[in-house]
C-alpha cells in the first residue's frame, strides 16, 4: 500500500489515550476495505444498480448528497492520534478540496468524493487504522463521549474504556446491524454531562460504586429530530458485568418491537413514548434475565486490558500554578481572553486541556483544512502527547497541555487561523451542513451561521456575554441540535421560501432541557437580527453571574418575544 | 424453485412450501403459515411427516413456542432486506427455546446479510430468484472475526472477539 508510507509519521510522542489496533482488528479492516472495492467495481461496471448499491456504500458512510458523494469517517468517541489526524488531511487534500468538516457525532465528512476514489480512501485511513464502518445505516452508530475524557478534573470514571467496549460490542453486530431506525449511543463519566446523554437513544453515565465497582446509569429514548425527546431513566446501577447484557436486551427489544410502518417514528423514542418507561423496562428486565449469563458477562480483564490502552501518560509533577502562565496572561490580554474561555480544569496539577476553537470569525463551524489539520496533529505531537479529539461542538480539543507551555501553544494557534477565543461563547456555533450540501436540508445553515459569526465578531462583546451556545439545523432532522441550544435555530421552508424558527432555552447538560418557541417564523435576513435583539435583552435583563438558561427560567419567554417582535406580539 | 444454502453450499430442499389456499397437504415435508398451523393442526399433526412454520417479519418467537417441539423447521421472512426482525426471532429460538431444527430464511435478503444470518442461528437460506452464488459464497467467508457473541459456531480469540467458523480457512 504505498499510501502508508506518504502518510509519514514523525517518530513523535507516544500517543497517550488511543486504542491501539492489534494483527487482529487490521485484518478486520483490511477485509472490509476489499469487499467494498469489489462493490464500487461492481457498481462502476453496471453490475449493480444504484438501488442495490445503496445499502452497501451506506454500511461504508457513503452518502449520495446535493452535488457529490459525502463519505463520514468515524471518530470513535472523538479521539485520533496526531498520525491519524495527518491521514485525515492527506484525504482531504488528495480526495476533496483541502478540507473537511467535524460533525456533532465527532466524526469527520468529506463532501466532494468521486465514488471510484471511495475505496482508496477507505485503503488509505484502514492504513491507520480508521474506517468508515456504521457511520450511515440503521445500525448502532459512532459511541460518542466526553472530549475532556481522562483529563476532566470533574471525572468520576473514564468512560473511554467503556466507549471502546461498545465500539468492538456494536462492530457489526449481527442482529443489530438493521434496526427499524439509526441508533445512537452517547457515555460520560462527569457529573457534568459534555456528552449530551439526555438527547440519544441510549445515555449512559458512568458511576463509582461501593468499593470503586463501576455500574451505569442508562437513560433511553432521548433525540432530536421532528419529535424531540428527553431521554427516561431506565435502570440507576447496571454493574460493568452485566452492561453488555443489558445493552442486548434494550436493542433486542427495540429491534423486535420498535415501529417500521413509519420512518419518522421508528427511532426508539417513540416506543418509549408509546408503551410507556415502565412497559419498556418490564420487557427490558425480562429479556436480561433471560440473556444473563456467562456468554454476555464482561469480564474484568477485558475490561482492565482494555482500561489500559487509557492509561494516564506522562505526566510531569508541576505545581497546581504555572508563574509562566501567568506572566504571559498579565502581559497579554488577547491571550488572557483566550485562556478565559479555551481552556479546561485539568486533573493533573499544572495542566489545562484546550479547546481549539474551529469557529473563527466568519468561518464554516467544524471546517478545518488540511494545513490547520497537519498543524494541529503537529502542536499534538509537541503538547499534548499526540493525541488529538474532536467535540461534539464541532472543534478540536487537545487534552493534556503544559500550563507553562499554553503561550507557546497559542502563539503557534494563532498562525494557523486556531486561535479564537470563543469557545463555548456565542460564536461557537454548531451548524449542520444545511442546504448548500445536504439532500434532506429545507434551508441553508452555513451562510447564516457566518452571518451571525461577523454579527459577534467583536471577542470583547462575546466574553462579555459569557457562555452561550447557539445551535442551528436547516432542517427538521436537527443534525444541528437546535432543540438543545440557548439560541436554536431551524430552518424551514415555507412554501419555497427559506425561513428559521428560533428558540430558546435549550440545554444538553444533565439539567437538559428543549428549547421553547420565542414566536413566528423569520425570514433568513431576519435572523441575525433576531439573535442580536435575544442577546441584547439577556445582557439587559440578566442578574449577577446569571446564565441565559436561568434568566430565561426566572422571566420567561415572553420579555424576549416581545423585544424581537415589539410590545404588540 | 429457489436455490437453498447452506454453509456456503448449495443443497437439496425436501420441503415444500405450501399456500394457505391450497387445498389438499401433498406428500412429504410442508412448510405452513402461522394461520394455517391454528387453523390445521390438528391434522397435520397426524399427517405424521415433518411439518415446518413459516413466520412473516412480525410474527415473533413467543407465537410459536409452545408448539416448537412440532416443528422440524421454522422459516422466517425478511419482506425487504432493511426489516431485521428475524434475526432477534432466529436467535431468540435458539438461545432462549433451546430450538435445535432448522431454520431457513427466505424473502429479500443480500448477500452481506448472510454471516449475520448464520451468526444469529438460521441454517439455510433460500437465495432470491437470481441471486449470484459467488458472492453469497464470497460473503460469508470475507470477514472472519466478530467482536461479540454470537448463537454460530466461533471460538474466543482475545478481548471481545471471536474467530467465525465460517471464515476463511
Amino acid at each position: 500500500m504505498d499510501t502508508a508510507t506518504q502518510i509519514r509519521t514523525p517518530s513523535a510522542a507516544a500517543e497517550a489515550g488511543i486504542y491501539h489496533y492489534d494483527a487482529l482488528d487490521h485484518a478486520f479492516i483490511t477485509r472490509r476495505v476489499e469487499a467494498f472495492r469489489e462493490q464500487v467495481q461492481r457498481r462502476l461496471s453496471g453490475a449493480l444498480s444504484e438501488d442495490e448499491f445503496k445499502p452497501l456504500r451506506l454500511m461504508n458512510g457513503l452518502y449520495l448528497q446535493l452535488h457529490a458523494y459525502m463519505l463520514r469517517i468515524a471518530i470513535p468517541y472523538g479521539t485520533l492520534s496526531s498520525k491519524q489526524m495527518r491521514a485525515l488531511a492527506h484525504v482531504a487534500r488528495k480526495y476533496d478540496r483541502g478540507y473537511g468538516h467535524f460533525t456533532t457525532r465527532q466524526n469527520i465528512q468529506y463532501n466532494w468524493i468521486k465514488l471510484e476514489d471511495a475505496p482508496a480512501i477507505l485503503a488509505d485511513l484502514a492504513s491507520v487504522g480508521m474506517h468508515a464502518i456504521q457511520t450511515s445505516g440503521n445500525c448502532i452508530r459512532n459511541v460518542t463521549t466526553d472530549q475532556f475524557a481522562g483529563a476532566a478534573a470533574d471525572e468520576i470514571v473514564d468512560p473511554r474504556v467503556y466507549a471502546e467496549i461498545l465500539r468492538q460490542w456494536s462492530t457489526l453486530h449481527p442482529e443489530f446491524s438493521f434496526l427499524p431506525r439509526k441508533f445512537k449511543i452517547a457515555i460520560t463519566g462527569s457529573g457534568h454531562d459534555r456528552a449530551a446523554i439526555a438527547v440519544h437513544d441510549i445515555g449512559i453515565r458512568a458511576r463509582s460504586g461501593p468499593g470503586g465497582a463501576v455500574g451505569f446509569e442508562i437513560f433511553v429514548g432521548g433525540g432530536l429530530g421532528r419529535s424531540p425527546f428527553l431521554g427516561r431513566r431506565l435502570a440507576d446501577w447496571v454493574p460493568e458485568a452485566d452492561l453488555l447484557g443489558w445493552l442486548e436486551a434494550v436493542l433486542r427489544v427495540y429491534n423486535q418491537y420498535g415501529r417500521r410502518d413509519n420512518i419518522y417514528k421508528a427511532r426508539i423514542k417513540i416506543l418509549v413514548h408509546e408503551v410507556g418507561i415502565d412497559r419498556l423496562r418490564e420487557q427490558v428486565e425480562e429479556e436480561f434475565a433471560r440473556i444473563r449469563g456467562p456468554k454476555y458477562r464482561l469480564d474484568p480483564e477485558i475490561v482492565e486490558t482494555i482500561r489500559r490502552h487509557f492509561a494516564p501518560p506522562a505526566f510531569a509533577a508541576l505545581p497546581a500554578v504555572s508563574p509562566a502562565l501567568e506572566q504571559a496572561r498579565a502581559g497579554d490580554p488577547a491571550f488572557a481572553r483566550w485562556t478565559r474561555s479555551n481552556l479546561t480544569p485539568h486533573r493533573q496539577p499544572g495542566y489545562a486541556a484546550v479547546t481549539i476553537s474551529l469557529k473563527p470569525t466568519g468561518g464554516i463551524p467544524g471546517d478545518a483544512t488540511s494545513e490547520q489539520m497537519e498543524a494541529v496533529a503537529a502542536l499534538a505531537d509537541r503538547y499534548s502527547f499526540g493525541e488529538i479529539r474532536v467535540s461534539h461542538e464541532q472543534n478540536l480539543v487537545l487534552a493534556h497541555v503544559r500550563q507553562d507551555d499554553l503561550p507557546a501553544l497559542w502563539r503557534e494557534l494563532g498562525r494557523h487561523g486556531l486561535d479564537a477565543a470563543n469557545a463555548g461563547l456565542v460564536g461557537d456555533i454548531i451548524s449542520c451542513p444545511g442546504l448548500d450540501y445536504c439532500a434532506l436540508a429545507n434551508a441553508r445553515s452555513i451562510p447564516l451561521a457566518q452571518d451571525i459569526s461577523r454579527r459577534f465578531a467583536d471577542l470583547d462583546l462575546q466574553h462579555r456575554i459569557g457562555p452561550l451556545k447557539i445551535k442551528m439545523s436547516g432542517c427538521i432532522n436537527a443534525c444541528g441540535h437546535h432543540h438543545v441550544g440557548d439560541i436554536g435555530i431551524l430552518g424551514v421552508d415555507k412554501h419555497g421560501v427559506e425561513t428559521y424558527q428560533i428558540t430558546i432555552g435549550g440545554t444538553a447538560t444533565e439539567e437538559a432541557a428543549l428549547g421553547q418557541v420565542v414566536g413566528p417564523a423569520v425570514g433568513y435576513d431576519q435572523v441575525a437580527d433576531v439573535v442580536e435583539a435575544l442577546v441584547a435583552l439577556y445582557l439587559e435583563r440578566r442578574g449577577e453571574g446569571e446564565s441565559f438558561l436561568q434568566t430565561v427560567a426566572r422571566i420567561g419567554v415572553r420579555p424576549f418575544k416581545e423585544k424581537v417582535y415589539g410590545a404588540a406580539a | 424453485m429457489a436455490l437453498l444454502l447452506k454453509d456456503g453450499q448449495p443443497v437439496g430442499d425436501s420441503w415444500t412450501h405450501l399456500d394457505d389456499a391450497a387445498g389438499a397437504v401433498p406428500e412429504g415435508p410442508v412448510i405452513v403459515s402461522l394461520d394455517r398451523w391454528r387453523r390445521d393442526r390438528a391434522a397435520l399433526i397426524t399427517r405424521n411427516t415433518p411439518v415446518g412454520v413459516r413466520l412473516k417479519s412480525n410474527q415473533l418467537a413467543p407465537e410459536i413456542a409452545a408448539d416448537l417441539a412440532r416443528f422440524a423447521l421454522v422459516a422466517l421472512e425478511f419482506p425487504r432486506f432493511r426489516d431485521g426482525r428475524a434475526f432477534s426471532t432466529a436467535r431468540e429460538l435458539r438461545e432462549h427455546h433451546g430450538y435445535t431444527g432448522e431454520i431457513r430464511a427466505f424473502g429479500h435478503i443480500l448477500p452481506d446479510q448472510y454471516q449475520f444470518l448464520v451468526r444469529t442461528g438460521f441454517t439455510t437460506v433460500e437465495l432470491p430468484d437470481g441471486a449470484g452464488l459467488a458472492s453469497w459464497r464470497h460473503a460469508l467467508a470475507e470477514i472472519d472475526v466478530a467482536y461479540q457473541a454470537g448463537v454460530a459456531g466461533d471460538a474466543p480469540l482475545s478481548l471481545l472477539r471471536r474467530k467465525l467458523a465460517t471464515g476463511p480457512k
